[in-house]
């Protein structure tokens, strides 16, 4: 988020580690999260952002450092103190309670009386469209109008922050991206923080303001998701981010524009991220996103030119990703557009070239 | 086909053999309790509630009955309480020596019943306790508290592990939360083990028979009877006995599996 760097983070973490016996599930994690802000929490599984967002929310306690809330240590307070509520993975929803009853809980927990319980409740599952659905039994509803139940009883308190455990996670596809608009509509419209732990690429950079990367416990990057996917600081990120043909090489030419040794051929690179100077005889990793890097019949007018063969191809759309193995059997992957690609007509095996512009490489240090 | 539906018949009349070996016995007893005849002979006198009459007109009967039924509700309750606690102890908890635990909880059925009953005995009598209605409370609750727990376990292995956590994160203290959601889940459950454990008691001889002294149940009554001679009132008390706990475990089935066989909704 812009601007919101000076002032004071709704949640700090400060030094968190978790470990289950011997395990480090978080290890030594400061984040600042502040508020009005979509952040998610993404990495592969095990990465730890789970238990982070469980401590957050009282369900774990940190071994070793300090959470705050809205600058007040909350590692003792119990869950139920918190008004941290949770969207859970598996939801959650009480079997045993209406759809009604089910949003009510918390207000009832608060002993709110009984009439402004129900009126509340009906306003949220109104916001939500399910109001219709009231009186039903949780089992009669559909995977998207439990999403919608779950998100009313959360939202019902009027809490400050929202945390969401992979909720999209069990739906189809067509819905998920329904729900995502639900999300990120719901988000601005109320203004408060929403922290989301996802392993989904797609559903972290749709929403959210800030992608905080996780991996072994560790962040390995926060930013937005553009600087996550144009400007990966590690390899493990850029590998992640999925769509990114990496190689590592040597600089054997220093300058603007650097020479860098690969195994697939030696190529110039002229790296926008000019904060980190490479040195004469370096190693580091050569990102080119799949997405900029082209495709010609013929050998094209540039040094940075791989010969390919062609493998396969996966069509989501206007865009298709090709798949194609160099010489030395290394993969690289192309993003072009679906009607560009028709005019090509690849099959299995054939030749082709894939170029791109000195510019368009990133270049990370192999240290990072 | 033909070969499958010959041994789908063989099957059914296994099963219908398997009936006929179990009931016959109750139903024969059933048959005389409503016979003329002094002596279960055949053929068959003409029918009669004689019996029937004769056991409801006798007030130690009716004192038998009172002291069962007093006993079974004391022990369904008690027995779910413990069975409760201590199965959601096991859904709840880890700690050191569990597997101790559950198996000290779970040790009582398999003790010889006689053995069981004179154990009972010799402790209550020692520490003054023998011969009392409380006695067979106290004896049958040991008895009865595993079926409890086993019952409210099975429905507890069902329940989604993020329903408890999840009216904790909503405001809800320990105590709301089982107050609010476990209770609620289990309730088929307990209602299901309060009726078994009821009819485990009802019908139990052996320990009460050692520790009733002069309060008895109504199976200790049944014995005193056959002692002394043989007697038709013998089979109309015994078909009594045989409707309330076959009522009273067929409801607890009907209650745990009517409430339960629903899919437990984990949300997805």
């Amino acid at each position: 988020m812009p601007n919101t760097s000076e002032a004071r983070p709704l949640v700090s973490f400060e030094g968190v580690t978790k470990h289950y016996g011997t395990v480090a599930a978080v290890h030594a994690m400061d984040l600042d999260i502040y508020a009005g802000e979509f952040l998610a929490l993404m990495g592969p599984s095990g990465c730890g952002k789970t238990t982070s967002l469980r401590m957050l929310a009282g369900l774990e306690e940190p071994t070793e450092g300090e959470i705050r809330l809205d600058g007040k240590r909350i590692n003792e307070i119990d869950s139920a103190d918190r008004d941290t509520p949770m969207v859970w993975q598996s939801l959650a929803l009480f079997p045993f309670l209406n759809v009604r009853q089910n949003v009510e809980f918390g207000l009832k927990m608060r002993k709110i009386p009984s009439r402004d319980r129900q009126q509340r409740a009906m306003e949220w599952l109104e916001r939500l469209e399910i109001a219709d659905l009231a009186e039903r039994d949780i089992s009669q509803l559909s995977g998207g109008q439990r999403q919608r139940v779950a998100l009313a009883r959360s939202l019902v308190t009027e809490p400050r922050i929202l945390l969401l455990d992979e909720p999209l996670s069990a739906l189809d596809a067509n819905l998920v991206v329904k729900m995502q608009g639900v999300l990120s509509r719901l988000q601005k419209e109320l203004g408060i923080t929403f922290v989301y732990v996802t392993h989904s690429q797609s559903e972290a950079f749709a929403m959210s303001d800030r992608v905080v990367i996780m991996s072994q416990g560790r962040i390995e990057q926060i930013g937005s998701p553009k600087t996550i996917y144009r400007n990966p600081t590690s390899r493990f990120v850029a590998d992640f981010v999925g769509s990114n043909n990496i190689f590592c090489g040597t600089v054997s030419k220093e300058g603007a524009t650097l020479q860098v040794n690969t195994s697939v051929g030696c190529f110039s690179c002229s790296p926008s991220n000019d904060e980190k100077i490479f040195t004469m005889g370096s190693t580091l990793n050569m990102v080119i996103s799949a997405d900029l890097a082209q495709i010609s019949l013929t050998t094209p007018q540039t040094a940075n030119q791989v010969r390919c063969r062609f493998i396969s191809e996966e069509f989501v759309g206007s865009i298709v990703t090709v798949f194609a193995e160099l010489e030395n059997g290394a993969d690289f992957k192309v993003q072009v557009r679906q009607r560009d690609l028709a005019d090509f007509g690849l099959k299995a095996g054939s030749v082709f070239y894939a170029s791109w512009k000195s510019a368009d490489v990133h270049l990370i240090g192999e240290s990072a | 086909m033909t070969r499958l539906s010959g041994q789908n018949l063989l099957l059914r009349g296994y099963v219908v053999l398997v009936f006929v070996f179990v009931f016959t016995p109750i139903v024969t007893s059933f048959v005389f309790s409503v016979n003329s005849d002094r002596f279960p002979t055949i053929p068959l006198g003409h029918f009669t509630t004689h019996w029937y009459e004769t056991i409801f007109a006798d007030p130690d009967i009716w004192e038998a009955f009172r002291v069962s039924a007093l006993v079974s509700v004391s022990v369904a309750i008690l027995a779910t309480f413990i069975g409760f606690c201590t199965a959601y102890t096991d859904y709840r908890y880890n700690f050191t020596g569990k597997a101790l635990y559950l198996s000290l909880a779970l040790l009582p059925p398999t003790i010889p019943l006689v053995i069981m009953g004179l154990a009972m005995l010799a402790l209550l009598a020692r520490i003054n306790m023998s011969g009392q209605i409380y006695s067979i409370v106290v004896s049958h609750v040991v008895l009865c508290s595993p079926f409890a727990m086993a019952v409210v376990r099975m429905r507890l292995a069902q329940i989604n592990p993020d329903l408890e956590p999840a009216a904790w994160n909503l405001g809800a203290s320990p105590w709301r939360a089982m107050h609010e959601v476990i209770i609620p889940f289990c309730r088929p459950a307990i209602a299901s083990a309060f009726c078994l454990t009821a009819a485990v008691s009802f019908d139990e001889f052996a320990v009460a028979w050692f520790v009733s002294g002069l309060n008895k149940t109504v199976p200790v009554m049944i014995l005193e009877i056959l002692q002394g001679n043989t007697d038709p009132q013998i089979n109309a008390i015994g078909s009594i006995v045989f409707a309330i706990s076959m009522s009273l475990v067929v409801i607890a089935q009907l209650i745990f599996f009517r409430k339960t066989s629903a899919p437990a909704t984990t949300g997805i």
